[in-house]
């Protein structure tokens, strides 16, 4: 493959230079602005003066304590418990807020979990943007996997040659070039809890059994909803890449497989597999990368709610930079975000590597 | 931005070319872009402006009401703001302590007999002066209110607390209704703060503490506070309110269409209403949880941007803007509540016996503004962010403690925002 291009260095760089600007200008210095404005007290509008806090905006995001509670007990030490036989405990308000207890003040129960009669509470300073943390990973966890496999299968649909094939492209590619705020729109439309197209649908399917859900507004199935649209909405992107794939291995391998009679499935393992490797590794990266930037979905359908359960990451770094005012802690949020998505990009580099 | 400020003075120098030569051109941004009736009044006020005097020439720049504040703040970041800036009354403090705006030099006279809540104070100087304010009412059917066997509570003698609940649950049991009560929690943005946060203020509670606004602890999250979130949490969890997940046709037509038996709602919805057919509409006042009644107030108002050579000509367009045909012109056309009772009696609505005139009593007994701190913008969201959680079932103690330590985190953050 070696060409003139890639010789000829001068003219190379020459093409090159604007995009490496472009990138520098708007990816490179502002990432480096960002980490500047991440250890001040920079405000978006603000008359006072900026000033250096050093990492403060870390702590306060990042900031974990466990607190031991002790149960109540009454005058004889019995345990007290409530109607439910559950073990009554003091309130972790009544020590995040004393002030006997400095070291807590502002933080807030995360979770908790019970080990004999005492329970350990986790109080995090910013309980939002942990839950934000865990939202996002969740969602990296099961968009990555099943976005890229489920891309692969209408891949394998639509790589064959029948009559109107292209029709099934188009459809499955169409969500794709829709505004992904568009799309949001509508399937804000198709959630909702009265009369939704879902609930509708489900209902005439189970013949008036189903109990309608409220999708967005119940904290146990909004992000889950946000998913499988996220899903719907990017799959057709990545089957174009794995067809893309596909169509680069050779369909003397296929004869040659076919002549030896192997079965679908051996096909699939020992020739399409592994000729699909390289496009394999791109399509989980770039799937992963593009599910930490989960943004515009939340900003249209959910806010962030129900009770966080839709939090995420870049929504929390612009809800605070923009939204409240405070850049220094938007910045912050992006700089974690990129540590984040730096280290899970190597470890994948790692993983899939050319052993 | 830079190429709207270009075409502004384009059109400013188009004017100045064709019209009178000395006149001076004063810029101006609005939130009304996509409303052909507001722009129409508007820019009928600024022809006849320009026809009346030889200083000046406004030109005016509409943008859409959800961005208009981003624009402002993308602007005053980039040194582009116009001179004549339209300006939400709970937002005005801060963009005046921001250093975007200057004290309008407003001669007393001109504000003299109008509302108080549509002049926009900051530091003991005027800032922003308004046409009309808003108001909320309590939208009933006298129907509902005879058949359920509710008395109707007046200015004088609003519903208690406990009336208004027992209301709710007349309503509720009586099964003609899908939920007794609409708060609109669809409406989610300003509507939290400027709606609700007067039933805080009517248990005795706030969102900052107004004696020193350098914190809110023990006003939003005292006693108070506390009750104030128990009672809003049982609207949802009881079943009197649609929650956080309303269907925004729903908030728009519910109670149009006989799914809500009481509403919560604004005067700029009354026209509609009543166009939608509900003939025997009646404006309740707010109900008294302990506190006196409150509803919220301040509503958009005109000032100068501290980039303006020429605030002295803003004052002028203000005060000519102020005339009460305009006022009344206002009202009439997007049924606003006029910023003087000279006005209000010329208007269609607000006359005595029009269809709104309840709205301009409340307007006078029960409006409180919202905390005057420039920490408002973000207490406000933080406030809206509580409200949501506790109505979908979060600990209310909790929820308020960690609003006061966001809110008293961003004031300390401020350095206590200039108080």
């Amino acid at each position: 493959m070696a060409s003139k291009l890639t010789r000829s260095t001068g003219a190379g760089w020459a093409f090159a230079l604007p995009g490496f600007g472009l990138i520098a200008l708007f990816i490179i210095v502002p990432f480096f602005f960002a980490f500047g404005l991440s250890l001040t007290n920079q405000r978006l509008i603000s008359p006072n003066p900026t000033e250096y806090v050093g990492f403060e905006n870390y702590r306060d995001l990042l900031s974990l304590s466990v607190i031991t509670l002790e149960p109540e007990r009454d005058d004889s030490g019995a345990v007290i418990r409530d109607e439910d036989g559950e073990i009554e405990y003091p309130r972790v308000r009544t020590i995040t807020r004393s002030d006997d207890f400095p070291q807590y003040r502002g933080m807030r129960e995360w979770f908790r979990w019970q080990s004999g009669d005492t329970a350990r509470v986790v109080v995090a300073s910013d309980v939002v943007f942990m839950k934000a943390l865990v939202n996002t990973l969740m969602f990296v966890l099961v968009v990555a996997p099943v976005q890229g496999a489920l891309a692969l299968v209408l891949a394998l649909l639509i790589n064959q040659k029948l009559r109107g094939i292209n029709v099934y492209r188009a459809i499955y590619f169409m969500p794709v070039v829709v505004s992904i705020v568009v799309v949001s729109l509508l399937w804000r439309f198709i959630y909702d809890g009265n009369d939704g197209l879902l609930n509708n649908l489900l209902s005439a399917i189970t013949f008036g059994g189903w109990q309608p859900v409220d999708w967005l507004g119940n904290p146990d199935t909004a992000l889950g909803s946000i998913m499988a649209m996220s899903i719907w909405q990017a799959v057709g992107f990545h089957m174009v890449i794995w067809l893309s794939g596909l169509q680069t291995i050779s369909p003397t391998l296929y004869e040659a497989a076919d002549i030896e009679g192997a079965s679908k499935w051996q096909t699939f393992r020992y020739v399409t597999w592994p000729g699909l490797r390289n496009t394999a590794v791109l399509v989980l990266i770039v799937i992963t990368m593009q599910a930490f930037a989960l943004f515009a979905q939340i900003d249209v359908m959910t806010n962030g709610g129900p009770l966080d359960s839709t939090q995420t990451v870049v929504f929390q770094a612009v809800e605070r930079g923009y939204g409240k005012q405070d850049i220094s802690g938007g910045s912050t949020i992006s700089v974690i975000l990129f540590l984040l998505v730096l280290t899970i990009s190597l470890i994948q580099r790692w993983l899939t590597r050319e052993k | 931005m830079k190429r709207l400020t270009n075409a502004g003075i384009l059109a400013g120098t188009t004017l100045i070319a064709t019209g009178a030569m000395a006149q001076t051109e004063l810029s101006m941004w609005y939130h009304g872009a996509g409303n052909e009736v507001e722009s129409n009044i508007l820019n009928g006020i600024i022809e006849d402006f320009n026809a009346a005097q030889s200083d000046w020439t406004v030109s005016v720049e509409s943008f859409p009401q959800n961005s208009y504040n981003d624009s402002v703040v993308a602007g005053a970041l980039s040194d582009n703001l116009p001179c004549i800036l339209d300006v939400d009354g709970p937002v005005m403090p801060n963009w005046a302590w921001s250093g975007y705006m200057q004290p309008l030099p407003i001669s007393e006279e001109a504000i003299a007999g109008h509302l108080d809540s549509t002049v926009g104070r900051w530091d003991g100087e005027i800032y922003a002066v308004g046409l009309w304010d808003a108001a909320v009412a309590l939208y009933t059917r006298q129907s509902t209110l005879d058949d359920l066997g509710l008395r109707t509570p007046t200015l004088d003698n609003p519903w208690t607390g406990e009336e208004f609940m027992a209301a709710l649950e007349a309503a509720k049991a009586s099964g003609d209704y899908e939920y007794a009560f609409d708060p609109g929690m669809a409406w989610t943005g300003e509507w939290y703060p400027y709606a609700f946060s007067p039933f805080l203020q009517s248990f005795g509670g706030d969102i900052v503490d107004r004696s020193t606004y350098q914190t809110a602890e023990g006003a939003l999250n005292g006693d108070a506070g506390i009750a104030f979130g128990e009672w809003w949490q049982s609207l949802f969890t009881v079943g009197y309110a649609p929650g956080t997940s309303q269907d925004p046709a729903d908030r728009d037509n519910g109670f149009i269409e006989g799914k809500y038996a009481f509403q919560w709602n604004g005067n700029w919805a009354g026209v509609a209403t009543i166009e939608g057919g509900v003939d025997d509409v009646v404006f309740l006042p707010a109900p008294d949880f302990g506190n006196g009644p409150n509803i919220g107030a301040g509503s958009w108002q005109f000032g100068a941007s501290a980039t303006c050579p020429h605030p002295e000509g803003v004052a002028d367009f203000v005060e000519f803007a102020l005339q009460d045909k305009y006022l009344a012109a206002f009202s009439d056309g997007i049924g606003l509540i006029p910023a003087s009772e000279e006005a209000a009696t010329m208007t269609e609505n607000y006359a005595p016996g029009g269809a709104l005139e309840p709205f301009f009593g409340l307007s006078e007994a029960q409006a409180l503004v919202r905390p005057v701190s420039p920490g408002y913008v973000v207490a406000a969201k933080v406030f809206e962010k509580a409200l949501a959680d506790i109505a979908n079932g979060a600990d209310v103690a909790d929820t308020l403690d960690a609003a006061v330590d966001e809110i008293d985190a961003d004031i300390e953050a401020n350095s206590g925002y200039g108080h």
